[in-house]
């Protein structure tokens, strides 16, 4: 089907299947690999992505679903130069350890910490519900995001 | 994933005309199953019709006594509504519970309830408050729509446009969530009425029911206590690797008796 779609704020006319997954036409048609895919079952959150300003799993979303909207990914936050605040609490909180599911838990941070006023570390661990760390780390990616909301302050994304 | 065709109909007519005239047609509504379903393999439709284009069917209503709540209602939104939270905070909390955050900012109210999935936590709240679902053919009392495993009394083709729930003086709704997936591996919902009592469960058995023994011992004494000796056998209960049927009996009873306690403190 033939479809507009905005991601990073450049707007796509695609022609693309009807059975296409977003994460596909993110990873495979705009090769923004960022976007991870960690499981098949719907169930890690590491393709996390905003549809419309809200955190939703890329990998269980038909691209045609998306048609008409706006979807911001990983790369679309900040730059190497320039990281968005969540982006530099992972760092300075070291909130990773293999760095495969970070752009998930970003992107679903910056989600979260944008919807709250004033969470601490028990709404954090409820809030990432959805994203899992194979690595378990999660102590430090709370601690991370907890930083994140402190450095994204009154700003929003 | 197989292919089919995708289709994202204006209006509910629309729609249960592309439904009808399709071999083997599916409704999608948020998808947090029925993708999961396709990607997995487990379900072949030729046709997937999408319902998110019908403006009809989202939105949230509050007067006559009742919150009414259109079928395609994102679960964020019922959790997020200050007038449901004003009008039935329960509904709003239970709402709020559903999965993790990113499949409450996709799934629907509609798509859980049609599916009847008998771990899912809209059920409790639809047989507990007596809800109305009304399709785009007819009114069915929420306690005759779940039939049994992923079965309701929907037809083929037709469509829930709204869900009408009655305001309780006082509800509470207590699940036990399975860790990984946040599915009720039990919940209770206990609702009073101006001192009617109903009782919604969901996990426990292949669709959500009312517990009609518990409902008669709190309608004769609406306190903790007086589920003390209560019995709830586990006859036809579901039993997987999640929780045994006895288990899950078990769990019936604290769920009620937390949600009884929820609900005296509110």
């Amino acid at each position: 089907m033939n479809m507009t779609i905005t991601v990073n704020g450049a707007s796509h006319q695609l022609d693309v299947p009807d059975n296409e997954l977003l994460v596909d036409l993110l990873r495979e048609r705009l090769r923004l690999t960022g976007t991870h895919v960690g499981c098949d079952t719907s169930q890690c959150g590491a393709c996390t992505v905003h549809l419309d300003g809200r955190a939703v799993k890329s990998c269980s979303l038909f691209a045609a679903q998306a048609d008409g909207g706006s979807v911001t990914t990983i790369e679309g936050i900040g730059t190497p130069g320039d990281l968005h605040p969540m982006q530099r609490a992972f760092r300075e909180c070291h909130g990773l350890q293999c760095g495969f599911c970070t752009p998930g838990m970003i992107m679903r941070a910056i989600d979260l910490v944008a919807r709250s006023d004033g969470l601490d570390g028990g709404a954090v661990r409820d809030g990432l519900e959805g994203n899992l760390c194979r690595c378990t780390g999660y102590h430090n990616i709370v601690h991370a995001v907890l930083k994140g909301q402190e450095l994204m302050g009154g700003n929003d994304e | 994933m197989y292919q089919f065709n995708y289709a994202k109909p204006a209006t509910v007519a629309e729609a249960a005309t592309l439904y009808a005239n399709a071999e083997d047609p599916v409704f999608l509504s948020g998808g947090q199953t029925l993708i999961p379903t396709l990607r997995q393999r487990l379900a072949a439709p030729t046709d997937v019709i999408d319902l998110s284009g019908i403006g009809e069917l989202s939105g949230i209503a509050v007067g006559d006594g009742k919150v009414t709540v259109g079928a395609f209602t994102r679960h964020c939104a019922v959790a997020e509504s200050a007038e449901v939270q004003a009008a039935i905070p329960a509904l709003a909390d239970l709402a709020g519970r559903i999965g993790d955050a990113q499949v409450r900012n996709c799934g629907t109210i509609g798509g859980s309830v049609a599916n009847s999935d008998p771990a899912a936590d809209y059920p409790a709240a639809v047989v507990a408050l007596g809800a109305t679902v009304r399709t785009d053919k007819r009114s069915i009392s929420g306690d005759d729509f779940f039939r049994d495993l992923f079965e309701t009394a929907l037809e083929p083709g037709e469509i829930i446009t709204s869900i009408e729930f009655p305001i309780p003086d006082r509800a509470a709704y207590r699940k036990f969530p399975n860790p990984a997936s946040r599915y009720a591996v039990v919940g209770v919902m206990v609702a009073d009425f101006g001192g009617n009592v109903r009782v919604g469960v969901t996990g426990a058995g292949p669709c959500a029911f009312r517990a009609r023994t518990i409902e008669d011992m709190l309608n004769a004494n609406l306190s903790t206590s007086a589920l003390d000796g209560v019995e709830v056998p586990d006859a036809g209960f579901n039993n997987d690797l999640h929780a045994s049927a006895e288990y899950r009996a078990h769990l019936v009873k604290v769920m009620a008796r937390r949600a009884v306690s929820d609900l005296l403190g509110a």
